[in-house]
């Protein structure tokens, strides 16, 4: 234990040690703020949640911090509605237009402006309609009213009980507009290649056919920015993975690392102890599991058994036990065998038992730690590699997730650097902190090293 | 005499790791199975098959034409079930196993459920062998770039210890972790995405050219990025421990001896540090390589390398059960094959056997 404490205190004299440590205490305190801000049943809620919850965010959105340091002014995105709004997950922040509804008679005006100030083009336009009847349906005309006062008519249409006009996919309205999408079209000024900026206001007139019947009106113009992170392919927030994704990482790295270094210092005792069969049977057995294919194993057992993280952990864990480790420990150990203080254990009657784990496993400490540590990042990376290839927990948002979304969306060919370059810089964090550190730790607790 | 001494060491060591290896890759294999039957996914392969070809030979046989349909299926099930007794589909579990363990050591894993091989068969064997001289020649390459490239280079800073480049190397050892799909990440977006230098990925341009030197040349373009990344992901490390070990023996006493007597450094470094260390270096990059092998298959998913990798990462997106199993097989081959190649050169490089080849005139 004094061998560990005078390791500690000589980290102070490495610098990229305490680079390391720093980050590594950035990322738990990361993950800290992951579990407390975002309990684990709201992540899961959100991150597995489909249009019902993310019916407001766009698609494929850039980092919204990206417009503090662009020239062009990329869109937010907007929403007007005649209902009460609910706030965004997560508080990010959004754009609400005025609206306003009357209602003279059978005849129902509902006005929904919005100031429009971007320099580009949003990436989509949705009107979500919503009717009260009780059998005849009302009828609504819709119309479109630029800031330089053009109206472009967007249809007449009867309404059901829960409506969805995406306006942006509407064939014949870009027909119309000269055959540019919509979400160009509508917003385009009449000289020039840039959106105009102004007031735009989408005029709807209803007739209701019945005394309590009521329409109400959502448009949601969607933006090309969304939150500190960005979206996916299913709009959701990415900041909701690469938050969970940091308490999965580190949980998952630390107990393999935990279970399989603590297993394999045991394990190697208890061969080089007892010697003759038991240590021929590990020394079999290691030459055995270190050629067998890794990675295809784990995929089996992903495919057609289960993907349960704990699952994979058990896994991965009874994979790593008998590696390499095993046969320098073993070489270690072998030499404290012959030591004078185990032949006095000994000659006291100590069981083999206590010999082993007050005596013997306690010397491979300084040994192990440095391993351990190092060990952290390439588990961290074997759990982004089974989310790439698809074999990620179920139901647990994971940076290896996003990037296997990112991935089967092309999302490097079409651009979206957001999406893959997000969790591969927490990836590379984490990684950097648990190496630099392990490097380090490699370097006090063998002095061999440290002289080279 | 020592010639055959030699020989006979040689050929009982290579004897002594084929039987060694052998034996590893039935286990990984008998263990794939197992551990793919948790589900009874092997049976269902299985089944699967038989179904089929009982199907299809009732549904031809003439003489049984204009049977109704219910007549015609108990047909079908009754001669499905003495095709599953024929097989041995009745038995216990572990003694089938033994039979699925054969077809999956010949890759006889029958047909693929989704995935067809270019020339359209559905063949599992012929599938696979029609993606193995992709992964081979990407990796192949690429790991013997790495391996000398690591060796010089080691070579080249143990007698440049302390300077700067030395201590870069040092610096940047950590890097290591990250495995090559984290560098072709990057690599993509830079030279592909935003230089547009290099492809993002594939094997040759389409449509592939149809003159040969064009078509090579085309592939070695595809080639630059992955291997690159490979490269990249363990090269710092290696340089490292090759460094750091050249150190360790240039403090010998005999090269110090070496030395004294005024040998150039070149005979120094090849004859007394980079022989006698060899076979341990030859043994650390087979570790190495085995530790790397199961990277290939995000390494060939990232660059859309039409290799094995990729073909296992299709498959398991399809649930393509035979096409996973046979890739598992494909890979236990693979790293058995690294590891006794490795051997053999551990064998003919070894100080111990080569003196008997020189007949002691050393």
């Amino acid at each position: 234990m004094t061998a560990i404490r005078s390791g500690l205190q000589q980290i102070r004299r490495y610098p990229s040690a305490l680079v390391g440590l720093a980050i590594i205490i950035a990322l738990i305190i990361l993950a800290l703020v992951a579990v407390i801000v975002l309990p684990y049943d709201e992540a899961i809620r959100l991150w597995r949640g489909g249009e019902d919850v993310w019916q407001e965010s766009p698609r494929y959105a850039r980092p919204a911090w990206l417009n503090l340091v662009s020239t062009k002014k990329l869109p937010e995105t907007i929403v007007v509605s005649t209902l009460p709004v609910t706030p965004a997950p997560l508080g990010v922040r959004r754009v609400q237009g005025q609206a306003s509804k009357s209602r003279s008679g059978r005849t129902i005006t509902i006005s929904l402006a919005f100031d429009y100030s971007y320099d580009d083009f949003p990436s989509e336009i949705t009107l979500f309609l919503t009717a009260k009847y009780a059998e005849l349906l009302p009828y609504a005309v819709l119309r479109w009213r630029t800031p330089d006062g053009r109206e472009i008519s967007l249809g007449e249409r009867k309404l059901t009980a829960s409506e969805r006009y995406s306006i942006s996919q509407d064939t014949r309205l870009e027909r119309r507009l000269g055959n540019r999408p919509p979400e160009i079209g509508l917003f385009l000024a009449p000289r020039g290649d840039t959106p105009l900026r102004g007031r735009y206001e989408l005029q709807i007139t209803g007739t209701l056919f019945e005394e309590n019947s009521d329409i109400d009106a959502k448009l949601v113009v969607y933006g090309k920015v969304y939150g500190l992170a960005g979206t996916d392919h299913k709009r959701r927030d990415l900041m909701v993975a690469l938050l969970w994704g940091a308490p999965v990482a580190l949980a998952f790295g630390f107990i393999v690392a935990v279970g399989t270094s603590l297993t394999t210092l045991i394990i190697a005792a208890i061969g080089a102890w007892y010697g003759r069969w038991i240590d021929a049977l590990i020394q079999r057995i290691t030459e055995v599991n270190i050629i067998l294919p890794y990675l295809p194993i784990l995929i089996i057992i992903g495919t057609f058994y289960s993907r349960s993280i704990w699952v994979m952990m058990i896994a991965i864990t009874l994979l790593s036990i008998f590696t390499a480790g095993i046969k320098v420990y073993r070489a270690i150990f072998l030499q404290i065998k012959e030591s004078p203080y185990i032949e006095a254990a000994r000659a006291y009657g100590a069981s083999n038992l206590r010999i082993i784990v007050r005596y013997m496993a306690p010397r491979i400490i300084p040994i192990l730690v440095p391993g351990f540590v190092t060990l952290i990042p390439s588990l961290v990376f074997l759990e982004a590699s089974l989310g790439l290839l698809g074999l990620g927990d179920p139901v647990l948002p994971t940076w290896g997730k996003i990037l296997n979304d990112a991935q089967s969306n092309g999302a490097l060919y079409k651009g979206y650097y957001y999406w893959v370059l997000s969790p591969s810089v927490l990836l590379m964090l984490t990684a950097l902190g648990f190496s630099l550190l392990g490097f380090a730790l490699d370097r006090i607790f063998n002095p061999r090293l440290r002289e080279l | 005499m020592h010639m055959f001494e030699t020989l006979r060491r040689v050929t009982t060591y290579t004897v002594y790791r084929v039987v060694a290896l052998a034996i590893t890759v039935v286990i990984g294999v008998y263990l794939a199975i197992l551990i793919a039957n948790m589900g009874g996914y092997v049976d269902v392969i299985r089944k699967a098959q038989i179904d089929e070809a009982v199907g299809a030979s009732v549904l031809q046989d003439r003489s049984l034409q204009g049977l109704p349909p219910s007549e015609l299926r108990r047909i079908i099930d009754q001669r499905k079930e003495l095709e599953y007794k024929r097989l041995g589909l009745d038995k216990p579990f572990m003694v089938r196993s033994f039979n699925y363990l054969w077809d999956a050591l010949s890759l006889n894993l029958g047909r693929a459920e989704h995935l067809s091989s270019d020339s359209g068969s559905r063949q599992v064997r012929l599938i696979l062998l029609e993606r193995l001289p992709a992964t081979l020649l990407l990796f192949g390459t690429a790991n013997l770039l790495l391996f000398f490239f690591s060796l010089f280079a080691g070579l080249w800073l143990s007698r440049r210890y302390g300077s700067f480049l030395d201590k870069l190397v040092i610096a940047l050892t950590p890097t290591s972790v990250a495995p090559a799909w984290f560098y072709g990440i990057f690599l993509i977006l830079i030279c592909a995405s935003l230089l547009k230098i290099l492809p993002f990925g594939g094997m040759v341009d389409a449509p592939p050219p149809k003159d040969k030197l064009q078509y090579a040349l085309s592939v070695l373009k595809h080639m630059i990025l992955p291997t690159l990344a490979w490269w990249l992901s363990s090269i710092f490390l290696s340089i490292y421990s090759r460094r750091t070990f050249f150190l360790i023996f240039a403090s010998e006493d005999y090269v110090e001896m070496a030395r004294a007597k005024g040998l150039p450094s070149g005979i120094i470094e090849r004859r007394y540090i980079l022989r006698p260390t060899l076979p341990t270096i030859i043994t650390q990059f087979a570790f190495l390589l085995i530790g790397l092998w199961g990277g290939a298959i995000l390494t060939e998913t990232i660059f859309n390398w039409p290799g094995i990798g990729r073909l296992t990462y299709q498959a398991i997106g399809l649930y393509d059960t035979p096409v996973i199993i046979a890739s598992t097989v494909i890979y236990a081959y693979l790293l058995a094959l690294t590891v006794f190649l490795l051997d053999i050169i551990y064998a003919l490089v070894d100080p111990r056997v080569k003196v008997g080849a020189e007949g002691g005139t050393v």
